[in-house]
């Protein structure tokens, strides 16, 4: 214990003498802490306890065995699952989201119509996980509102090909309902930052409007608009709670990690679930890295 | 470092406990001289003993505490019973928790995660550890007891003798505690036919309809459905291969629901068949009051049945030893067995209650007699099992 409490005493008195500016800088660092501290204790150390735990056997001797897993072709189903679902849903509320932008353009930035949608965008967009899998249950599930009303008054039968909401592609409704909000959140900025002068100096020098659209507007977009994307994406990769309310079946990686887990039939594998998260990390970590790079492509044209 | 740190909270749990057992002891040993006049109970709080953390962790049986009076007093003295995984509509265990609180009002029971996996069981045990929210008994299916013998105490409740020898671990570290049927709960407003053979549910007139009670590479009796279907058309306990294949055509003729079924899903139609333990379709039926749903109706169908018995257990390390241990002759006592018996569960004490008529017999007559031979997979079939389901579970069905 003094051993420890010396060096730090050193260091207090360190940054006691030092300049003006260098104790700004500490002090500005003191105010991270309490952020930092958070973020480690409830981020990188699990993170780092969860995927190690899988480089484990069940006695605690260090293998690779747990690798294995990923040659697993119920685990390559599950991976290739998540990315479809994930990736059609980021297309689709991409460009419907961006969509929704480009309307907005017309009504007024301080209107209405722009408050109430930005506003319930925000709310709509955090709306998750078992709440959202029972929203959908009451709406389009075997019983649902919309599926009685259908089959009563048109005699049509969405679930004629099995039951529609209880399958991998059945997520992709859930999922585009808290994708769409996202998208125009994320998008809207970039919209907005267009600039009149724009398309004035393109029609000053005789481009029609599809021209500008083409030549300047989407180049201009698309970092904004892919980054979006990809938000999107990471988003719905990453959801559980949801698929977990709808599909007890497993069929997609958060859930084949939780089978991993929690296994009563099959013992022992709980260190699998740490590659597994390894395997869903890395195609976060690119995932995420492509994201910030677009933004800051992104970013030069809204300053 | 941990372990010290470990041994030194137990060190001044300990320490306090003698205390206090010391008071205890005494105002027990006083209440039950003045009031109970016979000589058996004054001579069994005479012979309380106080124990250590540690040696109660350690007791075999209730003459460790001095006889019952002593576990009682002891279990009083811890005030709290951490049991985990038990949900109310399961087995009765609500009642049951409900009976042992009003017996022992001085205990608190605190239930936690009522709807985990045996597996979730043993993941709070160890991750828990010498902490004073870790269980302090365990409701285990077979697979994963197997894997865990290391985290169970030895102990054997006031009525060993009544459990087959088959039935318990020779030393009491686990034991039988009850089983259920696979019997299909359908809702009679919808399906108007009784199911007659694990066939019929192919039909059409089950389309979107049939569910189990999760992944059955996950959940012990999503597994057991899988097992049942397997023995009704025709496989055995040794592969479980054409189980598999039933839920592959299920799945096929568009009649397999993935979502997982609760009460609730019953109630509001959405899961209008589900493949489960006789126990929790019947207590989702009438039996199950003004919670259950009216029209449900259970089936166990004719052919080979299929039981599964889970295990009692206590946490070798968990919290409160003596109110484990007193919870475990609680649940073995006629009076819990019958209450397993009322909701659809054949006890293991069974055909000792029925031999020396402490069974309740209207309650026996209306659930019906056990059969006589039903098949329960053995530790190694159910290995075998599962690794087959893992492999090829998803592949067929999901």
């Amino acid at each position: 214990m003094t051993a420890a409490s010396t060096p730090i005493a050193t260091a207090t008195t360190a940054t006691g003498a030092g300049t003006a500016r260098f104790r700004r800088l500490g002090a500005g660092w003191l105010g991270f802490t309490p952020f930092a501290l958070y973020v480690l204790l409830f981020l990188a150390v699990p993170t780092v306890y969860a995927v190690a735990s899988g480089f484990f056997t069940d006695a605690g001797a260090f293998t690779f065995a747990n690798l294995a897993a990923f040659a697993n072709p119920v685990i390559v189903t599950d991976m290739v699952n998540s990315f479809w679902v994930s990736a059609v849903v980021a297309l689709v509320g991409a460009v419907v989201g961006a969509l929704i932008c480009f309307a907005l353009l017309g009504a007024k930035p301080t209107g209405m119509l722009r408050t109430v949608v930005d506003s319930a965008s925000s709310v709509l967009a955090q709306f998750g996980g078992i709440m959202l899998a029972f929203a959908f249950i009451a709406l389009i599930g075997l019983q649902g509102v919309l599926t009685l009303t259908l089959k009563q008054t048109f005699g049509f039968d969405i679930n004629a090909n099995g039951p529609l909401l209880y399958q991998v592609s059945g997520l992709v409704f859930p999922y585009l309902y808290f994708s769409i909000p996202l998208m125009v959140i994320t998008f809207m900025p970039a919209i907005e930052g267009m600039q009149h002068q724009w398309a004035e100096a393109a029609a000053t020098l005789g481009a029609s409007r599809a021209t500008y659209w083409w030549r300047v507007a989407f180049p201009i977009l698309a970092p904004a608009f892919w980054g979006s994307t990809i938000l999107l994406f990471a988003n719905a990769f990453s959801s559980f709670a949801t698929a977990a309310a709808l599909i007890d079946q497993g069929g997609i990686m958060p859930l084949a990690i939780k089978q991993q887990l929690t296994s009563e039939t099959i013992v022992g594998v709980s260190n699998t679930a740490g590659v597994l998260a390894l395997g869903m990390l890395v195609v976060m970590v690119i995932v995420m890295a492509a994201y910030s790079m677009l933004q800051r492509r992104a970013r030069r044209w809204q300053r | 470092m941990e372990l010290r740190a470990i041994a030194r909270t137990a060190g001044t749990r300990g320490g306090k406990r003698i205390l206090a057992t010391a008071a205890l002891a005494t105002v027990v040993a006083l209440s039950l001289t003045a009031c109970a006049g016979s000589g058996a109970n004054t001579a069994n709080a005479a012979d309380a003993k106080t124990l250590t953390l540690e040696q109660a962790q350690k007791a075999t049986s209730a003459a460790d505490f001095g006889g019952m009076a002593g576990l009682v007093a002891a279990a009083n003295k811890e005030g709290h019973l951490n049991v985990i995984t038990l949900p109310p509509s399961w087995a009765n265990y609500g009642k049951i928790i409900a009976g042992f609180q009003k017996k022992y009002p001085n205990i608190k029971i605190n239930s936690e995660n009522p709807n985990g996996s045996s597996a979730d069981e043993v993941a709070a045990a160890k991750s828990q550890k010498g902490q004073s929210t870790a269980p302090d008994v365990f409701d285990l299916g077979t697979a994963v007891l197997d894997d865990n013998l290391d985290l169970l105490a030895d102990y054997k409740v006031k009525n060993w003798a009544d459990l087959p020898a088959d039935y318990k671990d020779a030393k009491g570290k686990w034991y039988y505690d009850y089983t259920g049927l696979m019997s299909i709960g359908y809702d009679s407003k919808v399906i108007k036919k009784a199911p007659k053979s694990i066939d019929d549910l192919l039909g059409s007139d089950y389309k979107g309809k049939v569910a189990i009670k999760g992944d059955p590479t996950q959940a012990n009796e999503a597994a057991s459905a899988v097992y049942w279907a397997n023995l009704q058309s025709g496989g055995t306990a040794d592969d479980i291969q054409p189980g598999i294949d039933f839920f592959g055509k299920l799945k096929k003729a568009g009649n397999f629901l993935s979502v997982l079924p609760t009460q609730a899903t019953v109630n509001s139609g959405e899961t209008p068949v589900v493949i489960q333990w006789s126990y929790n379709n019947l207590a989702w039926g009438p039996a199950g009051g003004s919670a259950g749903n009216p029209n449900w109706k259970t089936v166990v169908l004719p052919g080979t049945a299929l039981g599964s018995y889970y295990n009692q257990a206590i946490n070798a390390d968990g919290p409160n030893p003596a109110a484990a241990r007193l919870w475990e002759e609680y649940l073995y006592s006629p009076e819990v067995q019958n209450l397993y018996l009322a909701s659809g569960a054949y006890p293991a004490t069974l055909q000792a209650m029925i031999s020396n008529k402490t069974v309740d017999e209207s309650t026996l007559k209306s659930v019906g007699e056990p059969p006589k031979n039903f098949v329960q997979l053995t530790a190694d079939q159910a290995t075998k099992a599962g690794s087959l389901l893992g492999s090829s579970w998803s592949k067929t069905v999901g």
